[in-house]
C-alpha cells in the first residue's frame, strides 16, 4: 500500500517533469530562473555519491561577478543580521566563517541558496518567505565575496566604518576543497 | 590558626540555625559578635551551608562565598597533589560549570547539548552511573551569543536542577537519572536561551533567560521545585505591574522612584527589546528574606538608539522569592553604553562599616567597581576600581550614579579608542570567592580595553541585535588577565598575579588558606591565599573557564575538582573555530585572542585531584 502511493507519486512527478520539459521549448525566458528552484539542477550536499559521480559544474547565478548585486549583499549581509552571527568581515561568531575555504554545506551558489532559505540545523535561521530570491542572490554573491571567490575588479571598495579585516580589496581567494580531483593530483598554495 | 578553626566552628553552628523568623535577635547579635571577633567580613551567617563535605550548588551556599571549611589541603603540602581520576564529557565547547557532590555522587553538566553525568565516586575510578539527555533543540545554538555554555546544576531534594540551552529547565532524579519534570521557560524563535545556573529556595527554583544580544527582554522565573510549574515570572522592563514593582519597592535612591520607569525610560517601544536579562549569579538571604538578582546590558549596545535610564538594566534587584515582588533596586551603569551587563555575583556579609554591623553584599562589577551596597535597602556604601578604569571617574556616593568620562562614549559612526574596561568589563560572569580567615576577595578576571563605533542595529527577532563593532585589546601592563587578592575592609588590592590570558574561570577558597584558579592556557593553579605564591600547578589538556569546587570522598580525604574545556566568550575563537583575520568577531573579542589558538585546543574533561 505504502510502496503503491510512492510509486505512484514518483510517476506524477516523472509525467510532470516531462511535460515541463516540453513547455519549456516555447518559453522565452527574460529572466533567468534561479538554479536552487529550478528542478533541473543538482543542488548536492555531499561530495560522496554511490556510484559514478555526477561531477559538481558551479552554477552561473544571475549576479556572479557583478559588483552591484555585491554591494547590494554586503548592505544586506548587515541589515539581515548576518554579520552578528557570521562576523562583520565573515569571520564567523555564532555561526561559521565564511571567509575561508571550508564550507559544510556547500560553496557552490545553489549550496548557499539553500543554506539561506532551508536554514541549517545547528543554529542558522530561515528565511524561507522573508527575503525575495533576488535578494537571496545579492546575499550569495557577497558571502561568495568574503571568500575572494569573484574577480577583484568586482570587490566593494573600503567600507566607511571601522576595519574589521585588513585590506578588504586585496583579499586572497580562497579555493574551497573538492574531492572531485582525481587521485594523484596535487596542489600546492 | 586555632582562632580561624574556632571562627570556622562558629559558623558551621550558625549554618545548622533553622530559618524561622523567631531566632533572628539572636542569629543578629551573634554575626555582629562573629563579626567584630576577628575584625574581619563574616559570610553572612543565614546563607552559609552547613554541610562542607558536599557541594550542592555552585556558589556553594546562598551567600556565593565559594569557601570551604575543608582544609586537608595547606599551601605547605599542595605540592604532593595528585591525580586521582578523569573523565572526559565527549563535548568540546565551553565547559563553564563546575561539577556538584552530593551523597558521594558527583554531577557533571556539559555545554550544549546540556548532558547530565553521575560518577559514583565510592567506586574506583568514579565510573559512570547514568547519563540524562534532555535533547535540546539543535537550533538553540544560533542564539547563544558568547558559546553554548552552561553554568551548572543546583541539588535540591533529591533532584538535580539545570537549565538547557534551548530555554528548559529540568529536573532529574538524583539516584537514577531519569526525568522528573521539564519545563519550557522561553523561546529561541524570540533569541531566548538559558545558559544560567538556577538557584532554589523557599521550594522555588529560580531561573532567568539570556539574550542581550538579541533584543530579548529580561525576566526572572520561579518554578515549584516539585512540579516544575511556574509560579511567576517577574520582567525587568516595561510596566511596573510586569516588573513587579508595587507597595514594597522601596529603592534607595530618587532616580529608581517614580511609576512605570521601565518604560518611561525608553523611547517608544524600545523597553520591548530592551534586554536587562537574568544570565548571572542569585543569591539569596534566609534572614531577610531576599533573592538578589543582577540585571544584564541593555539592547541594543548602539546607546544612540535608547536614550534614557534605559530601567532596569544593568542593575541589581532585591525580591521577594514567595512572588517576585521588587524591594529594591540600585542601577550600576545607568544607560550603560558599554555593555557593562550587572550580571556578576554579589557575596553576602555581614562586616563593619563605618563603625557599625552592617549586612552588605560585595560585588566586583563589570564596570570596575569593588561596590560594597547595604543589601537591606540597596544604598552604595563603597565603589572602588579595582583595576584600569577610564570609562568612568567614579561613582557618586549622594546620588549613587556612575560618573560617566564623556570622552569615552560611543558615537554613532564615529570610532571612540582605548575605552578600559572592554565590553566583558573588568570581570564579566567568572565568580569570586570569599575566605573569612582572610577577609579578602578573590577576584579572577581580565585586563582589557577596546575601540568602539555604534552602527544603526536593525531589530529582527531571533537575531543578533548590538549595533556596535568593537575591538578589544590587552590593557595597561599587557597582561590580559589577572588574579587578585582584593581586602574589602581596607578597599584595596594585597596581591595578584598577572595571567598572559582572561582569567575566565571561577575560583575557590578554603579553610586551608589554598584558593584554586585556572587558565585558558591550560594550567590549574593552587595558590596560597594569604600570600598568592603560586604553590603547584597542573596542566590540562584544554585552557579552563570552568569553576572549580571542593569536596570530602568517602574516604574522609579532600577532593578538588576542575574541568577543562576552553570557550566561552573569551575562547570562542577555540570553540567556535573563528578565524582571526575578523577582528570584530566575537562582538571584538577576538581581536584580543588571536594568539589562543595556537595556545590551547578545544576539551572536555574533568579532572579530580587529592593528596
Ligand atoms: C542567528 C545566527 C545566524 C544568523 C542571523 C545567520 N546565520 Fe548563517 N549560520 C549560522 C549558524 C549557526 C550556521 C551553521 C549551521 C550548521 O552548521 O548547521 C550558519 C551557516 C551558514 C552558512 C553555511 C556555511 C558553510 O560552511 O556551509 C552560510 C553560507 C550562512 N550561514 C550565511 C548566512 C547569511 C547570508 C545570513 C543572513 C541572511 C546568515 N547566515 C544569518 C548562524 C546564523
Amino acid at each position: 500500500m505504502r510502496f503503491g502511493r510512492i510509486s505512484s507519486l514518483l510517476l506524477v512527478t516523472a509525467l510532470l517533469s516531462i511535460a515541463a520539459a516540453g513547455c519549456e521549448r516555447e518559453e522565452r525566458r527574460f529572466r533567468e530562473v534561479p538554479p536552487a528552484a529550478d528542478q533541473s539542477t543538482n543542488v548536492v550536499q555531499s561530495d560522496l555519491q554511490p556510484g559514478p559521480s555526477i561531477v559538481a559544474t558551479a552554477t552561473q547565478h544571475p549576479y556572479d561577478d557583478n559588483a552591484y548585486a555585491i554591494a547590494s549583499g554586503k548592505r544586506l549581509y548587515v541589515q539581515m543580521n548576518c554579520a552578528g552571527c557570521h562576523g562583520l568581515a565573515g569571520g564567523g561568531s555564532i555561526g561559521p566563517p565564511l571567509l575561508d575555504d571550508k564550507w559544510i554545506y556547500g560553496s557552490d551558489p545553489s549550496n548557499i541558496f539553500s543554506t539561506i532559505v532551508e536554514g541549517r540545523p545547528n543554529g542558522m535561521p530561515s528565511w524561507k518567505g522573508k527575503l525575495s530570491n533576488d535578494q537571496v542572490w545579492q546575499l550569495v554573491a557577497y558571502v561568495r565575496d568574503l571568500s575572494g571567490l569573484h574577480r577583484k575588479d568586482v570587490r566593494n571598495s573600503r567600507g566607511d566604518n571601522m576595519a574589521a579585516v585588513q585590506d578588504e580589496q586585496n583579499r586572497n581567494r580562497q579555493t574551497p576543497r573538492s574531492s572531485f580531483e582525481p587521485p594523484g593530483s596535487v596542489t600546492t598554495p | 590558626m586555632a582562632r580561624g578553626v574556632a571562627l570556622v566552628a562558629a559558623l558551621a553552628t550558625l549554618g545548622c540555625l533553622k530559618e524561622s523568623s523567631d531566632d533572628r535577635p539572636t542569629r543578629e547579635a551573634v554575626s555582629a559578635a562573629s563579626a567584630s571577633a576577628s575584625g574581619l567580613p563574616v559570610i553572612a551567617p543565614a546563607a552559609t551551608s552547613a554541610d562542607d563535605g558536599q557541594w550542592t550548588m555552585p556558589q556553594k551556599d546562598y551567600a556565593n562565598s565559594r569557601y570551604s571549611s575543608l582544609a586537608e589541603i595547606t599551601p605547605e603540602n599542595a605540592k604532593n597533589l595528585k591525580l586521582a581520576f578523569t573523565f572526559s564529557t565527549g563535548i568540546l565547547r565551553g565547559h563553564e560549570a563546575g561539577p556538584l557532590v552530593v551523597n558521594n555522587t558527583m554531577y557533571v553538566v556539559t555545554p550544549f547539548p546540556n548532558y547530565l553525568y553521575a560518577l559514583d565516586l565510592t567506586k574506583e575510578g568514579a565510573p559512570m552511573k547514568w547519563r540524562y539527555d534532555p535533547k535540546p533543540a539543535a537550533s538553540a545554538q544560533g542564539v547563544a551569543c558568547c558559546d553554548v555554555v552552561n553554568r551548572g546544576a543546583v541539588y535540591y531534594d533529591g533532584k538535580i536542577i539545570y537549565n538547557t540551552l534551548d530555554a528548559h529547565t529540568v529536573a532529574v532524579d538524583a539516584k537514577d537519572g531519569h526525568e522528573v519534570w521539564n519545563t519550557k521557560v522561553g523561546d529561541i524563535n524570540l533569541g531566548e536561551s538559558v545558559t544560567m545556573a538556577p538557584l532554589v529556595a523557599k521550594g522555588k527554583v529560580f531561573v532567568g533567560n539570556s539574550g542581550g544580544e538579541f533584543g530579548v527582554r529580561g525576566w526572572i522565573v520561579a518554578l515549584d521545585a516539585g512540579s516544575g510549574k511556574i509560579a511567576w515570572r517577574a520582567y525587568n522592563t516595561g510596566p511596573d505591574s510586569e516588573v513587579k514593582i508595587g507597595p514594597q519597592f522601596k529603592p534607595f535612591y530618587d532616580q529608581d522612584k517614580g511609576k512605570d520607569l521601565g518604560v518611561k525610560t525608553w523611547p517608544g517601544d524600545a523597553w520591548r527589546t530592551g534586554g536587562a536579562n537574568v544570565w548571572g549569579w542569585l543569591a539569596y538571604d534566609p534572614e531577610l528574606d531576599l533573592l538578589y538578582h543582577g540585571t544584564g546590558n541593555p539592547g541594543p549596545w548602539n546607546p544612540e538608539q535608547r536614550p534614557g535610564d534605559n530601567k532596569w538594566s544593568s542593575g541589581i534587584f532585591a525580591r521577594r522569592p514567595d512572588d517576585g515582588s521588587a524591594v529594591w533596586y540600585y542601577q550600576w551603569s545607568y544607560h550603560d553604553t558599554f555593555d557593562y551587563d550587572g550580571i556578576n555575583e554579589q557575596v553576602l556579609l555581614d562586616m563593619q562599616f563605618g563603625g557599625r554591623p552592617r549586612k552588605v553584599l560585595v560585588r566586583a562589577e563589570r564596570n570596575g567597581y569593588v561596590y560594597v551596597l547595604d543589601r537591606q535597602t540597596g544604598e552604595v556604601l563603597s565603589a572602588t576600581p579595582f583595576g584600569f578604569v577610564n570609562s568612568s571617574k567614579g561613582v557618586d556616593l549622594k546620588t549613587g550614579r556612575l560618573i560617566y568620562a564623556t570622552d569615552k562614549q560611543p558615537k554613532l559612526g564615529e570610532v571612540t579608542r582605548n575605552i578600559c574596561p572592554s565590553s566583558p568589563g573588568m570581570k564579566d560572569w567568572q565568580p569570586t570567592a570569599y575566605s573569612p580567615r582572610t577577609g579578602y576577595l578573590y577576584i579572577p578576571h581580565q585586563n582589557l580595553c577596546m575601540d568602539h563605533e555604534a552602527v544603526e542595529a536593525n531589530y529582527i527577532a531571533g537575531t543578533p541585535y548590538v549595533g556596535m563593532i568593537a575591538k578589544f585589546t590587552s590593557g595597561p601592563g599587557g597582561n590580559r588577565g589577572v588574579f587578585q587578592a582584593w581586602d574589602i575592609v581596607n578597599r584595596k588590592e594585597v596581591w595578584s598575579i598577572p595571567e598572559k590570558f582572561p582569567v575566565w574561570s571561577g575560583t575557590l577558597v578554603t579553610a586551608g588558606d589554598v584558593a584554586f584558579y585556572g587558565t585558558m592556557d591550560g594550567w590549574f593553579k593552587v595558590v596560597n591565599a594569604k600570600t598568592g605564591d603560586v604553590v603547584w600547578k597542573f596542566k590540562t589538556g584544554s585552557g579552563i573557564i570552568g569553576q572549580p569546587i571542593t569536596y570530602k570522598g568517602p574516604d574522609g580525604h579532600q577532593y578538588v575538582a576542575i574541568m577543562d574545556g576552553v570557550g566561552g566568550w573569551s575562547g570562542a575563537i577555540v570553540a567556535g573555530g573563528i578565524d582571526p583575520r575578523d577582528s570584530t568577531a566575537a562582538l571584538g573579542f577576538v581581536n584580543a585572542m588571536k594568539d589562543l589558538p595556537a595556545a590551547t585546543t578545544k576539551g572536555g574533561m574533568l579532572y579530580v585531584f587529592s593528596l
